[in-house]
């Protein structure tokens, strides 16, 4: 399987191609949607038959390193375009491929009838390809590369409808910002080649052995890294792109930001995860960063009426707490969580659109009520998807999340488990309001325009396939004490051993007794269904709906951070770029600079010009002149 | 015999009036007639040598100095003419078209 393992990214660039230099050409819906699905889907084949050969391969030599081409060379720095599958990186192509190829059948039904139609799934193969590229990159340019690819592709994807000028807005913001966060990346792959001579990821992680605990080098690189997972992942500060997204098609917020671009950052610093196991400040930063954007973006979930902002700020919010498990040190909780995340939140959104197509674009769940008779496989396949983040045992999202919040009480302590509760219940509360409004009640939308229907085949396959795979999900990651093995663990174990012997030297913690456990488990599944019984209880009922006073109107307008950035900065870049850069730095002092010296050379050549005075005998008189004088000097001489 | 210095003092003499005759004369026609007299002082010196060193190679070169003299003569002339039959008028001080 190694041997033929470049067709996994050369199908979605071939699918770019076709899609996108004969789209126009090849008119038929269908044939272009089966070409760039297939593209993703074969690739997906590939994965998992690469996947089963690595599982039948001895635990510790499951790392295959395929090097296509020599990219760099420079003295004794290389650079290869190189792939690394090893646990973590396969796990990840599965996830893209295969949540990815589901993503494309649904987009053929959602797309239907766009005149961007080809154009839409050139993004998307190509989105795809560089995805891919950003996990199974074997050094860190290769992976930059991806990085730089999928945060174009969002561009495109989410500028999709560039008609409007909200849209445009949204998908510049969205790349901007990202730009904030490649700079860290960029000057940390600076430091990393500056120090250890190379961009190869192993070789770096090797050469990390040398280093002490605390290292302030290690520290300023893992911060940089961590800034530009911040950018990607949409964690404070640089998260207020992905709400803005959502102007985007429903198929791209669901595979972009959802299920794929934005765990990029969650991946990179789970790739690189001995650099945080030897930066304990490092790993403190992004615990702290993770719990408080968990929290902030689940409480301005609690106030958003669009169907797809509420999943949006949930989204920021449950990278928060894959950032929360990078924090505490369990990487593979994290990668746990980034999976079942994938499963069920790709399903929300994929449902979403459903309830959108079938509503007739209407957005605002405000408008919406009683679905659930009207739209049977989306409200099903929703309703588990909804179970799923809420944390309902035996669904996936229950084994990640509780795992979380049950590393989080014994790394780090009590009050911070307590807050990640919090959190919790507030993702319960929230998601069970958007279900209730949406799905229950009665109808407060015009029954004579609106004739909500349901969606066709090409887009309900995915949601229960999504379905199936949330409910189930979760049983590769099951807590010890309940006597499955921790499949997921072991798996990863051979990335992450290393990261987990340094913090093990760091601090040990006490395990917890089982009784400690099964408490925390059941507090946890309380939490989460008393808070979805009185979302239900509040909001099924729920007919008109009061304009939001106090802090309910600062939660809807989400803490203003928008505003409050672009005061503190947008505008002042502005202003000084507009009234001090331009008019006075590049008008008056560089262009009157050169201005000036040309000023300066007509002057002089006004004078000079006088020489010219056209009358041959001046002309001989200087020459004679100019005889008599070289006569004298030699006869002098 | 007449020692070569006075020869060669005429000679010089002749060459300076020419000199500024044409720095000096407006009209074109009369500084035609300077540069042909500052040729002829050449032609009067290159003769005083050939006599003085008794070599025959100074009048040989007069010869070619004359008939270069005859045909600039014959071009500048003619420049004249076309000049004078465009501006009526031979002054050189109102041929001044490459004033800046």
């Amino acid at each position: 399987m190694a041997n033929s393992f470049y067709l996994v990214t050369l199908l979605p660039l071939i699918g770019f191609l076709i899609s996108g230099l004969l789209g126009k050409k090849i008119k038929n819906e269908k044939v272009i949607g089966t070409i760039s699905t297939l593209a993703v889907f074969i690739p997906f084949i590939i994965a998992a038959l690469t996947f089963f050969e690595l599982l039948s391969a001895d635990p510790g030599s499951r790392k295959i390193v395929l090097n296509y081409y020599n990219w760099i060379t420079a003295g004794s720095f290389t650079v290869n375009y190189a792939y690394l599958i090893d646990p973590l990186s396969i796990s990840l192509v599965l996830i893209i491929t295969g949540i990815g190829a589901m993503i494309h059948l649904y987009s053929i039904g959602y797309m239907h009838g766009d005149p961007g139609f080809a154009k839409f799934f050139a993004f998307l193969n190509l989105f795809i390809f560089a995805m891919l590229h950003l996990v199974l990159a074997d050094n860190f340019l290769l992976v930059f590369l991806g990085w730089e690819g999928v945060g174009l592709c969002s561009y495109f994807l989410i500028g999709f409808w560039y008609e409007k000028k909200f849209t445009g807005d949204a998908a510049k913001k969205a790349f901007i910002i990202n730009r904030i966060g490649d700079f860290g990346f960029m000057v940390a792959m600076f430091f990393i080649f500056t120090n250890f001579n190379t961009l190869d990821i192993s070789k770096f992680l090797e050469g990390l052995s040398g280093y002490n605990v605390g290292d302030p080098l290690l520290l300023i690189i893992a911060l940089l890294i961590f800034l530009g997972a911040t950018g990607k992942s949409a964690q404070i500060p640089l998260f207020v792109w992905l709400p803005d997204a959502m102007a985007g098609p429903t198929p791209v917020s669901a595979l972009i930001h959802a299920a794929t671009m934005v765990t990029a950052g969650v991946y990179l610093i789970a790739r690189t995860s001995l650099l945080y196991a030897l930066s304990p400040v490092a790993q403190m930063t992004i615990f702290y960063i993770g719990l408080f954007t968990a929290l902030m973006a689940a409480t301005i979930a609690l106030k958003q009426n669009d169907i797809k902002k509420v999943l949006a700020y949930s989204t920021v919010s449950q990278l928060g707490f894959m950032f929360i498990a990078l924090g505490t040190g369990v990487y593979w909780v994290a990668i746990f969580h980034l999976i079942t995340h994938a499963f069920f939140k790709a399903l929300l959104f994929l449902g979403s659109g459903s309830v959108i197509h079938g509503m007739n674009d209407e957005q605002d769940i405000t408008k919406m009520g009683g679905l659930k008779s009207k739209m049977k496989i989306t409200f099903i396949t929703f309703f588990i998807g909804s179970l799923a983040i809420a944390g309902i045992p035996p669904l996936s999202g229950f084994f990640s999340k509780d795992a979380i919040i049950f590393e989080t009480f014994k790394e780090i302590g009590l009050p911070f488990m307590i807050i990640t509760l919090i959190v919790s219940a507030l993702t319960a509360f929230y998601m069970f309001r958007m279900v209730a409004l949406t799905f229950f009640g009665k109808p407060r939308y015009d029954q004579n325009k609106v004739h909500p229907h349901e969606s066709p085949s090409t887009m309900t396959l995915p949601l229960i396939i999504l379905a199936v795979l949330s409910a189930i999900g979760g049983f590769i990651g099951v807590p010890h004490f309940m006597g499955i093995p921790t499949y997921l663990e072991q798996w990863l174990h051979p990335v992450f051993e290393k990261s987990t012997a340094v913090l093990e030297t760091i601090h040990k913690v006490q395990e917890p007794s089982m009784a400690t456990e099964l408490l925390l488990v059941s507090i946890a599944v309380l939490v989460a269904v008393v808070s979805i019984v009185i979302a239900f209880r509040r909001y099924s009922k729920q007919e008109s709906f009061e304009p939001e006073k106090g802090f309910g109107k600062v939660l809807e307008n989400k803490y203003y951070v928008d505003e409050v950035y672009d005061k503190a900065i947008v505008t002042p870049i502005q202003k000084t770029s507009e009234g001090f850069l331009w008019k006075i730095f590049d008008i008056k002092i560089i262009d009157g600079f050169i201005n000036g010296i040309a000023r300066y050379v007509s002057n002089i050549s006004f004078d000079w010009r006088k020489m010219q005075t056209g009358i041959i005998q001046d002309y001989t008189t200087i020459s004679v002149a100019g005889v008599i004088i070289i006569m004298v000097y030699i006869l002098l001489s | 015999m007449i020692e070569i210095n006075y020869y060669l003092i005429v000679s010089a003499i002749l060459f300076c009036i020419g000199v500024i005759g044409v720095l000096v004369r407006r009209n074109a026609i009369i500084i035609f007639m300077c540069i042909e007299l500052m040729l002829n002082s050449i032609n009067l010196t290159l003769v005083a040598f050939s006599s003085y060193l008794g070599n025959i190679n100074g009048q040989i070169f007069v010869f070619i100095v004359m008939t270069v003299a005859a045909a600039e003569a014959a071009i500048g002339l003619a420049i004249i003419i076309a000049l004078f039959r465009n501006k009526e008028s031979v002054n050189i001080d109102e041929i001044n078209i490459l004033k800046w």
